[in-house]
């Protein structure tokens, strides 16, 4: 920027201030501060009261005003106004290119004071004025130093000058560039208020005032948008904001078709002539490139994904592979091996520090196995190839019997990619086989011996029936037997006992005491024989069913008060307390009458000759809960040690069954309850201890069933 | 062993085939004051029944020929023994038979072996309840 230079000081004489100004000149690199200058110059050197320097434009006969003193600037303007056709004294100086006096008032020239204007052409003569300097003087003579002044000023003038011209030439120009450029540029203050707009920031930006009312609705926002990213670009760069572009992405409208256009704003900001701050924006149409770069980046997206899925379907596959026990091997069309799962290398995979001959069995499953791919691919168009190898396991030799299935894959166009084959070891399969051939051939001798078994079995239940019968037979006849012999042992014994009875009776007549004792003897053995005898009977009778139940309703009082009445004899020579107690409520009772009394009294019998002092009580009760009745004798007789309390319910069993024991009875009473109450459906306890007492209890229930 | 002196003594009729037993009862009975003949089957029983037409009669049931039952039956069937009290004596013990002695007419059951003493105290028994009705 030019800045004026200081003026020379009064004191200077007219040779310092001319080489001055001509200084100043030379310096100069624009028209007007080197026509301020001048008019300056004038102003002080020349005397001139009003002065002004005026320039022609390049086109048209147009004069510019480009410094004056004294002059307001509507007298300059006027004076830059060429009036059409001729009588602008101005214009004819021009043309004459002589300085020429104007004594009185001519239009436009503005009026001062009683004075006239001098006009003088710019530049040496004979060369087309560029201008002309225009003073107010008192008199008609052209000071000399005016004359110098145009002269020197003149080249100077002429120099700039149509430079000048040729930038505002260059503005439009410019003008024209901008409005080229497809991108919106666009100056504006610092809120955005465009100044400057080339068409196409027009077009997003300025609705004249026809604009249609969409429009004028788009542009509003647009403004709007486009300020408030101007203002974050001022503001979001602080200290930085002097320098360089600031990028931001603006969203904008397109007015005329409404769509979303994404624009990237550079703007930077300027200090314009007048020292104000604009901004100059520049729009770029990022919309394409933001759908691209959108697009790229889901597409990038896409691949990533879809990369990392692959990888990690690898990884499942290898997985699945080494994890299924069957050998797998993936083979390429041409039959060459792509990979396999561990349980195939075994087979397949010469080892490492292997045996030779492990190397030539693996050598040996190769051959078969490449045979057996030879076969696919021969195959045809099937598609998948079933059959059975025999391999030999590496490692041991054994044979392997295995059943391979090869499947082709196959490409998108149908092309074979590769060949998938499993093996299924059939050892196990086949040894399975076997075994269940076996096994059968095993159930159908099993079956064979299982008839004849059955056969047998047959028999012998035809002939365990038989001897069943027999048996039966035998005991009826055993039954019938012993009745019997109960009657032959009773006719004797009949007699034995009569006899003996008479004798003692004195039939014959006296005995001597002696006669009398022996008699005794036989006379109670003989008792002790019945009793035997009939205790047999009954045992038999019981045992060969011929002792039915006779059920009948009675009642447990007078029962006891029979059996108390059949024993009164024995009681009646004991030294006993027999008592009877009755519990309460004792209900009348369903059984067989008879024997229960025979229990009871086999009990009672029993307390009575095991008992040599004390008491003995017969207890009826009856306990509702279990609908039982229980008939208890206790003594305080010698007790029984628990250790032989089960033993004498057995048959012929006394505690003391030596032949000298101290206490008569056949060992065959407690024998014979025990199946009475077992027929009642009941049972007979004992409660002792030796020296303690015993009682018997016999418990049966209320209402016998019959069997 | 009182016996009246003014009365005549009862006539016992005793059936057994078992001669042993038979006496003995006899002997004892005639000891104990009553007149005794003796029968050693059914049949020889009814003959002297009709015969003797005693007082009483002790019958063993099992005998030859004509069985006790039998034999009790046809006394019972003829008037003429009709009224004769029939004591059954019978070494069974097996239920049932004293039910079919009954059944045959028996008035009395005493199952062997049977104490002379005690077969005695029966006929007087038997004897004493019958004694006003009796004819003759």
């Amino acid at each position: 920027m030019p800045s004026p230079v200081p003026l020379p000081t009064p004191p200077l004489t007219t040779a310092e201030s001319r080489l001055a100004l001509a200084e100043q000149l030379l310096a100069c690199d624009a028209a007007r501060p080197c026509a301020e200058a001048v008019v300056e110059w004038l102003a002080h050197h020349a005397g001139a009261g009003a002065c002004a320097c005026l320039v022609r434009e390049e086109h048209g006969e147009q004069l510019r005003c480009l410094a004056s003193r004294g002059l307001s600037e509507a007298q300059c303007a006027a004076l830059a106004l060429v009036p059409e056709g001729d009588g602008h004294p101005l214009v004819e100086v021009l043309a004459l290119a002589a300085p020429r006096y104007f004594p009185g008032p001519r239009p436009p020239l503005p009026v001062l004071g009683t004075g006239g204007w001098f006009a003088v052409p710019l530049g040496r003569p004979g060369v087309p004025p560029v201008g002309l300097l225009l003073l107010s003087t008192s008199g008609a003579a052209l000071p000399k130093e005016v004359a110098w002044v145009a002269a020197r000023v003149g080249p100077v003038l002429a120099r700039l000058v149509p430079a000048e011209s040729r930038e505002v030439a260059g503005r439009g120009l410019l003008r024209r560039i901008i409005d080229a450029v497809a991108d919106p540029v666009l100056l504006t203050d610092q809120a955005g208020r465009p100044r400057i707009a080339n068409t196409r920031a027009e077009a997003l930006l300025v609705a004249g005032p026809d604009a249609s009312e969409g429009r004028r609705r788009a542009v509003e926002l647009n403004q709007h948008v486009f300020a408030r990213a101007l203002a974050s670009a001022s503001s979001a760069d602080g200290p930085a904001r002097s320098t360089g572009f600031r990028r931001r992405e603006v969203p904008l409208v397109d007015p005329a078709e409404g769509m979303d256009l994404l624009f990237e704003l550079l703007s930077t900001q300027v200090v314009e002539p007048d020292g104000q701050v604009a901004v100059v924006s520049v729009l770029r149409n990022v919309t394409d490139l933001g759908r691209a770069t959108q697009a790229l980046g889901e597409s990038y997206r896409r691949l990533r994904a879809t990369e990392r899925e692959a990888r990690s379907e690898r990884h499942r596959l290898d997985r699945v592979l080494d994890s299924v026990a069957d050998p797998i091997i993936l083979s390429d069309p041409s039959g060459g091996t792509v990979m396999m799962n561990d349980p195939a290398e075994k087979l397949f995979a010469l080892p490492l520090d292997g045996s030779q001959a492990a190397r030539s069995r693996v050598h040996s499953n190769d051959a078969t196995f490449s045979s057996f791919l030879a076969n696919l691919m021969d195959g045809g168009g099937s598609l998948r190839w079933r059959g059975q190898l025999s391999l030999v396991d590496p490692a041991t030799g054994a044979t392997l019997p295995m059943e391979a299935v090869a499947s082709k894959v196959l490409g998108d166009n149908g092309e074979l990619t590769g060949i998938v084959t499993l093996f299924h070891d059939r050892t196990e399969a086949l040894e399975k086989a076997r075994l269940l051939e076996r096994v059968k051939d095993v159930s159908s001798q099993l079956e064979a011996r299982v008839q004849v078994a059955t056969a047998e079995l047959a028999e012998q239940n035809e002939k365990l029936r038989r001897q069943a019968i027999q048996l039966e037979q035998a005991s009826a006849a055993k039954s019938q037997f012993l009745a019997n012999m109960s009657h032959e042992f009773r006719t004797p014994l009949n007699a034995i006992l009569g006899y003996t009875n008479m004798l003692l009776q004195g039939v014959s007549g006296e005995l001597t005491p002696s006669q009398k004792r022996n008699l005794t003897r036989i006379d109670s053995n003989g008792r002790h024989l019945l009793e035997v005898i009939n205790e047999i009977l009954d045992i038999t009778r019981i045992e060969a069913g011929r002792m039915p139940l006779h059920l009948s309703d009675f009642a447990i009082p007078e029962l006891l008060q029979e059996v108390m009445a059949e024993l009164d004899p024995i009681i009646a020579r004991s030294k006993l307390a027999v008592s009877t107690e009755l519990g309460a409520r004792l209900p009348a009772v369903h059984s067989d009458r008879q024997k229960v009394k025979q229990v009871v009294l086999n009990l009672l019998s029993n307390a009575l000759k095991f008992t040599h002092e004390g008491s003995v009580t017969v207890r009826a009760e009856y306990v509702p809960a279990t609908s039982t009745l229980t008939i208890a004798v206790t003594d305080t007789g010698i007790g029984i040690d628990p250790a032989h309390q089960e033993k004498i319910f057995e048959d012929f069993q006394q505690v003391d069954s030596s032949p000298t024991r101290a206490y008569g009875g056949t060992g065959l009473g407690l024998s014979i309850c025990r199946r009475l109450a077992t027929m009642l459906g009941g049972r007979v306890t004992l409660q002792s201890a030796p020296g303690q007492g015993s009682t018997f209890t016999l418990h049966f229930p209320r209402r016998a069933r019959r069997a | 062993m009182t016996t009246s002196s003014t009365t005549p003594k009862p006539l016992v009729l005793v059936v057994d085939d078992y001669q042993d037993a038979r006496e003995m009862y006899a002997e004892y009975l005639e000891f104990s004051g009553f007149r005794v003949a003796e029968a050693k089957n059914g049949q020889e029983a009814l003959d002297k029944a009709f015969e003797l037409r005693p007082d009483i009669i002790l019958m063993d049931l099992s005998l030859p020929i004509i069985d006790g039952w039998e034999a009790t039956r046809r006394l019972k069937n003829d008037d003429r023994t009709r009224t004769i009290p029939v004591v059954a004596l019978t070494g069974h013990a097996m239920t049932g038979q004293s039910d079919e002695a009954k059944g045959a007419g028996c008035d009395s059951f005493v199952t062997k072996p049977c104490l002379p003493d005690a077969l005695v105290d029966e006929v007087r028994r038997i004897l004493a309840t019958r004694g006003g009705s009796r004819p003759g």
